[in-house]
């Protein structure tokens, strides 16, 4: 549940969505859900010499279990708030 | 869940899926449930290959197995009537790996 809030803080962003088959993708960050899927606007795909097969593609819908890592903007981070919350969640409550 | 990234706003359009061995399949979606199942309508597959164009083979009515996708984009009509498919080379998508 806490990333899935983190997540919701973060629309509106520019985030870049790295895949398990190495694909990375630019795009605003339109919405998540609870599987943290995510919805992207305006995308673009990093290396889109090596992967042409999106070209076509501006919005597009991301499933959760496919995603290795989301680069976040730095102003988009709050470590100390971060810590805390995690701590809390560990601690059950 | 509302205001979640669903796929209700993509139905009866054109739209572009990237499965998890790689493939790509194009067609109109016609329906989909909560773990990403999809009924695709009118589809065809893109085959890349870094020796020739991208070769297109038509499939007709396709269900997608939710844990079997990647993404699911829009097609932007206008962009890809302008993609020139005879002249694209690319290796084809690595399969994900979990």
């Amino acid at each position: 549940m806490l990333f899935f809030s983190y997540f919701k803080d973060l629309v509106g962003r520019e985030v870049t969505v790295e895949l398990k088959n190495d694909l990375a993708i630019r795009g605003t960050l339109h919405s998540v859900d609870q599987y943290l899927n995510i919805k992207l606007e305006n995308t673009r795909v990093v290396d889109q010499d090596k992967y042409p097969h999106m070209l076509s593609v501006r919005n597009c819908f991301i499933r959760g279990s496919v995603v290795r890592y989301v680069q976040l903007p730095p102003e988009g981070v709050d470590v100390e708030l971060l810590h805390d919350a995690t701590r809390r969640e560990a601690r059950g409550g | 869940m509302s205001g979640g990234p669903g796929l209700e706003s993509l139905v009866d359009q054109q739209i572009s899926v990237i499965t998890n061995d790689g493939r790509n399949i194009v067609g109109v979606l016609k329906g989909f449930d909560q773990a990403t199942n999809i009924i695709l309508d009118e589809s065809h597959e893109r085959v890349y290959s870094t020796k020739e164009g991208v070769q297109q083979l038509v499939l007709g009515l396709y269900i997608i197995r939710g844990d079997n996708i990647s993404i699911v984009g829009e097609v932007d009509e206008e962009l890809d009537s302008n993609l020139d498919m005879s002249k694209l080379r690319a290796h084809p998508l690595k399969p994900i790996i979990h």
